[in-house]
Parts: C-alpha cells; structure tokens; sequence
C-alpha cells in the first residue's frame, strides 16, 4: 500500500477529529481552521515564521527516521537536541570567531554533542542488548537536569536565573537578508542547514554501503550479522549520527529560531520527531514536508487562539491522533481496501443490473 | 539525622505511592506480552480526570465528602477507557506498541490541557485534595511509628493493598497464571486453552486504570492541582518495572528508591549533611542508577519472553 496515501488519510483524519474536538468544545470548526492556516500563511513575515518554526522538527524527525532505519527508536532525541543546543550556545557565548566560522564551529559542536548523548543508549544496546527506548528516556532526563544546573552556573543571563545569557550577533543564523525579505520573520539559516542535511541523510540512506549496511541491520539483525555486517558497530554509529542530527536542530532551535537556552523544559521538538518521523514514512523527503505541516500548525495556532476562543492546544492535539492514525496504518490500509472492494462491487452490481435491463 | 530520616520519609513514601500503582499496572500488561509505554499519558489522563470529576461535582452537589473518591473513581475509568486505543492498536492492529504507546502520550498531554483550558482559562485545575494525617496509637509506636504511620493519605494504604492483591492474583490464581503464559509464550497458551488476545485486552486495560489512578493520586496529594503534566513519573515507571524485573516485590522496592532518591534530591538544599553534594548529582543520580541496572540486569533479564511482538495466531 502506498505510504503516501496512508499519510494523507492519517492527516485527513486528524484535521477531522480536530473539527470534532473543536465543535464538541462549542467553536466553529471551519472558523477554527480558516484562521489556523491563515495565521501560518497569511503574509511574508508568517510564512517565515512557519518555516523557522519547522527548522528543528525536520532535524528532529530526520534524527528519529535514521534510528528508525536502523531499527532503533530514539526517543531521547529531546534530550539530545538540549544537549547539543548547550555545548552549542556554550561555544556561542564563549569563543570570538568571525560569524561563518563560528557557525560552523556550533553547527560541529552541536553535532557532537548530540552524538555524545546518543552514543549511550547505542552502546548499551549493542554491548548489553539494554533496549534503546528506557535507556534513552534515562539520558532525557540526565540531559535536563545537567542543563538546569549548567545554565546557571555557566551561561548565566545578567538578570534571569532561568535561561541562558543573549547569544552575540555573530553566534546567531539569523542574518539581516532573511529577516528582511520575511518582513522581520525569525527565518534563519538554519532552514538552509535543514535542507542539506535533508539531502546527505538521504543520500547515506540511499546511495552508500554504510547506508545499506544501517538498514540491513534494521530489516533483520541476524541476517545482517550473516552477511558479515558489524551489526553492534552500525547501531552505535545509526545512534550517534541520529542523536547528531537532534543537536543539529538544538543549534536551530536556540541559536536560530531563539537565542538563549529556557531551562527547565525538555524541548517540546524532541518528542515532535518521531510524530514527524512516523507520518513522513522515515524518508528524508517524508520527514521535511511533514515537518512543514507541523510548522505550520504549530505557528498558526497562536494567531487562531487570538482570533478565536479555540486554545492553542488543539494543534498538538491534532499532531497527536494523526500520529495515533500513522501508527495504525493497517486500519487504513483495511479501510482503503473495504472502500476499493465496496466500489468494485457496486460497479460490478450496476453493470449487471444494465445487462438485466438490456436483456 | 533520625530526625531528617523520620522528616523525609513520609514524603518518599508519598512520591512512591503514583509511581507504585503504575508501575504494578505496567506489570500487568507486559507480563501478558504488551509493552505499554503510554503509561506516561494514562497518568496524565488520570490526573486530569479526576480533577475534572472533582471540579464538576463540586459545582454540583457543594461540601460532598465522597467527591475525591469520586474523582479516584473517574480517573481509573478515563485510565481504562482510553488504555483501549493502545490495546485494539497494539492487538487487533498488529502495530508497533512503543509507536502506538506514544501516539497515547502525545494525544494525552495535548488532549487534556486543551479540555482543561476550556474549563478553566489557564490549563491549571486547583483543589483541595487528600489530607495528610497520623495513624491513631500506630504512629506512636516507636521507630516504625513516625516513618510509616505519620503524614499518610488513605490513597497510601488502599495502593499498598491493591500491590498485595494483584501479587496473588498473578501468581496464585489460574487467571494470572493464564496471563503470564501470554507474556512468556502465547501460542503456548493458546494451546492450551486460553483466549490470548482476551487476555492481553484485560491486562492493558488494568494497566489504564491503575496508571489513571497513580496520576489522580499525584494530583490529589503532592501536587494538589492538575498542570498538564506528571513530569516524566509514567516513563520512571516503565523504569521501576525493570528495575523491578518484572515482580511485585521488586517493583515495590525499585519504586521505593525512586521516591526516597527524589525526596532526598529535592529537599537536600535544607539538610546541611546533604547541601554540601551538589544537587546535579543528587537529581541525576536516580537515571544513572537505572542505567547501571539494566547494564547489570541485562544478562540475567527476566523480562516476559514475548513482550512486545504482536499475537499472530497463524506464526509458528
């Protein structure tokens, strides 16, 4: 069945039990959603914030698909993306580089940082077969609590206690170009960044043996042991270059979109990726335009909760059951199926129904 | 320091309890071969119902003295109705029950602070909940007196009783046995009998109402308000339940290290034998412990043989 299709329903029917959430709540859905979308779309200025605000899901999402193909679920990619994002802002506020070097350098040292906390679980799993899932949610939560006491201690903003300092000028993606042709959107190079990575991912994925060899390891671990692939090896490099790809979207998500790090919240972002991850089919492509849908119900929703009474919530609420559709896929796939099968029936039905008439 | 030990215990025991009762639901359900990782949102789900009962009865029938058992009541309910969702996805549909189990912690979390906001405007529900109290004549009992019996909730004592309960149904009746032969090898006890998909629809559905009910007591004694959030205790759960490995006494004892381990954390800036380690350590300490046992646990794992794939009735 075509993954494509499963998506799309997957949507159709989230956007439809959102419709029913907000009519049961006493709003007009269609009121709702007009300024749901209008409110990600309605001028320049929007629409980059739309993209800017889909930045780190794609990350995100591309750091959950590769562990996914690698039959790995990363669900500490939260953790990873705060933990990157501090080694990045860290560097940020800490070296004076001129602007591109130094983004280069808090691009790497996000990389890093976020492979850092991914290779953990990795190497558990492949030493001690300890399941990635609990081990990884471990590290989220190591990764807050190292964070919530680092800021402070470190990266202390001059008169608040809960976030980072102010990252200079020359430590931000955001540039005077962007800004102004988004009419002073947060648009930033991180969507530039977000687009290439999108494209080496799928060409590792795609067009490498080590690629091959990940997926060979997540379609069937014994086999690809057989076949001579170090299996333990390519699951701690699948973990680190996911959990790379997360601190990728912590540099986005706080040398981008904002420039200080809040403590005290495991980034929403990182939980957003396996929703992203799971509706884009695991596949780069996949994962930037589910990304894209999320961004833009995410930096809607604000307009939308003005505008109206609906609160914000719904847009997450709609992620939600999407995901909850994505991840029963065979119902759809059945529900097409009875749909395909009731339409030939009838089809057949009529046409011997004509016959009957002709005779 | 007796007297620190006696000060912090009740609020360990206190902490222990919501992760206790979802942990043992988390038992449940994997012992009869389903991972539930939504316990997170169940809880969430829990939290909030029993907030929302509270709330609703309260602007109906004011002063009624059964209205936070009421509440418990919703909560366990809410708790088993929407464990539903992760039982037909992760049963009927075949799907994969870590995806399907946090497709049910993001429909929680987003779900209920968009009905709370509805209610009350921020999202936040506040309420009188349990009143803490001290046992008449056993909280003078030396020694265990003060530890055990000061500062209890009754919610305390029915959980400790539902552990006890549950710890005979699983091993002493025909039902648990049936239900841990689904976990360890279904076909096995399809063989012999037992009705595996039936079995496992119980087990999740326990595992809903006793993860609502840990969330509804959080609201109902620590936290005393619904926020949206049970900071991450449903995930600690799946933890205490390998921590545990898989049995009752040693859920009890893993979660009794969670609680004592936060409690000390959370309190050790006021306790001058503790202020002098650094509070990172002591908030991070739990997760690295958890970490050093799977590690250590990971070779003699008696983790449920079939947790976590699929019943299919046809596969050999």
């Amino acid at each position: 069945m075509n993954r494509i299709v499963v998506s799309l329903v997957a949507v159709l029917f989230g956007l439809l039990a959102g419709a029913v959430l907000m009519a049961v709540t006493g709003h007009n859905p269609i009121t709702g959603y007009s300024y749901l979308f209008e409110g990600g779309l309605k001028n320049p200025e929007r629409i980059g914030n739309t993209m800017a605000t889909a930045t780190p899901l794609v990350f995100s999402g591309l750091a959950v698909a590769f562990a996914f193909r690698t039959g790995l679920f990363n669900i500490g990619v939260a953790g990873q993306l705060l933990f990157g994002g501090f080694c990045a802002s860290a560097v940020g506020l800490n070296w004076a580089l001129p602007k591109p070097l130094l983004l280069i350098v808090m691009l790497i040292v996000g990389f890093l940082g976020g492979a850092l906390w991914a290779i953990v679980p990795g190497l558990l799993k492949a030493r001690f077969n300890v399941h990635e899932v609990v081990s990884s949610i471990m590290m989220n939560w190591v990764a807050y609590w190292t964070v919530y006491y680092a800021v402070p201690a470190y990266l202390k903003a001059q008169y608040s206690e809960t976030e980072s300092a102010q990252l200079p000028e020359a430590a931000s993606l955001k540039v005077p170009f962007l800004t102004e042709m988004f009419d002073g959107s947060f648009i930033n190079l991180g969507l530039f960044v977000a687009v290439i990575i999108v494209l080496v991912v799928g060409f590792i994925i795609n067009r490498t043996t080590f690629g091959y060899e990940l997926k060979a390891v997540g379609h069937n671990r014994s086999a690809a042991e057989y076949a001579g692939i170090a299996v333990n090896r390519s699951i701690v490099f699948s973990m680190a270059i996911s959990g790379g790809l997360a601190g990728l979207g912590g540099v986005a998500l706080y040398a981008g979109n904002a420039s200080n790090i809040q403590i005290g919240v495991l980034p929403s972002q990182g939980f957003d990726g396996i929703a992203v991850a799971l509706l884009g089919a695991n596949t780069p492509i996949g994962v930037f335009l589910s990304a894209m849908f999320f961004g833009l119900l995410y930096s809607g929703r604000g307009f939308m909760n003005a505008m109206t009474e609906i609160p914000p919530e719904i847009a997450d609420s709609i992620i939600a059951i999407i995901i909850y559709f994505a991840a029963t896929s065979i119902l759809i796939e059945r529900l097409i199926r009875w749909f395909i099968r009731r339409r030939r029936a009838n089809t057949k039905a009529s046409t011997s129904q004509e016959g009957k008439v002709g005779m | 320091m007796w007297t620190t030990i006696t000060q912090i215990t009740p609020y360990a025991i206190i902490f222990t309890i919501p992760l206790l009762i979802t942990a043992l639901g988390g038992l449940f359900s994997e012992r009869s071969g389903v991972v539930n990782i939504g316990l997170e949102g169940l809880m969430i789900i829990g939290a909030f119902s029993g907030a929302f009962v509270i709330f609703k009865v309260n602007e109906m029938w004011p002063d009624n003295p059964y209205v936070l058992w009421l509440g418990i009541l919703g909560a366990l309910v809410a708790g088993a109705l929407f464990s539903l969702l992760h039982a037909f996805a992760s049963i009927n549909l075949s799907a994969d029950q870590v995806i399907s189990g946090t497709a049910i912690n993001m429909i929680a979390g987003a779900l209920t602070i968009f009905l709370a906001r509805n209610m009350t405007g921020s999202g936040n529900i506040e309420l009188t909940g349990f009143q803490p109290y001290n046992v008449p004549y056993l909280s003078d009992i030396p020694v265990i007196g003060p530890l055990l019996f000061t500062k209890t909730y009754d919610t305390t004592w029915l959980i400790l009783l539902v552990l006890a309960v549950s710890a005979y149904i699983l091993y002493l009746t025909p039902f648990g046995l049936r239900l841990r032969a689904c976990g360890e090898h279904p076909h096995a006890a399809e063989a012999a009998g037992v009705n595996v998909q039936r079995m496992r629809y119980i087990a999740v559905i326990i595992s809903g109402a006793f993860a609502g009910l840990g969330g509804a007591i959080i609201t109902l004694t620590y936290a005393g308000q619904f926020t949206g959030s049970v900071s991450g205790l449903g995930f600690l759960a799946l933890a205490a339940l390998i921590f545990g490995q898989w049995r009752p006494l040693g859920i009890l004892g893993a979660t009794l290290f969670f609680g004592i381990a936060s409690t000390v954390a959370n309190v050790s800036q006021v306790i001058p034998e503790l202020a002098v380690i650094p509070p990172v350590i002591l908030k991070v300490f739990p997760y690295v412990v958890t970490l050093i046992a799977l590690i250590v646990f990971s070779k003699t794992s008696r983790a449920p043989k079939a947790v976590g794939e699929p019943y299919d009735s046809g596969k050999r």
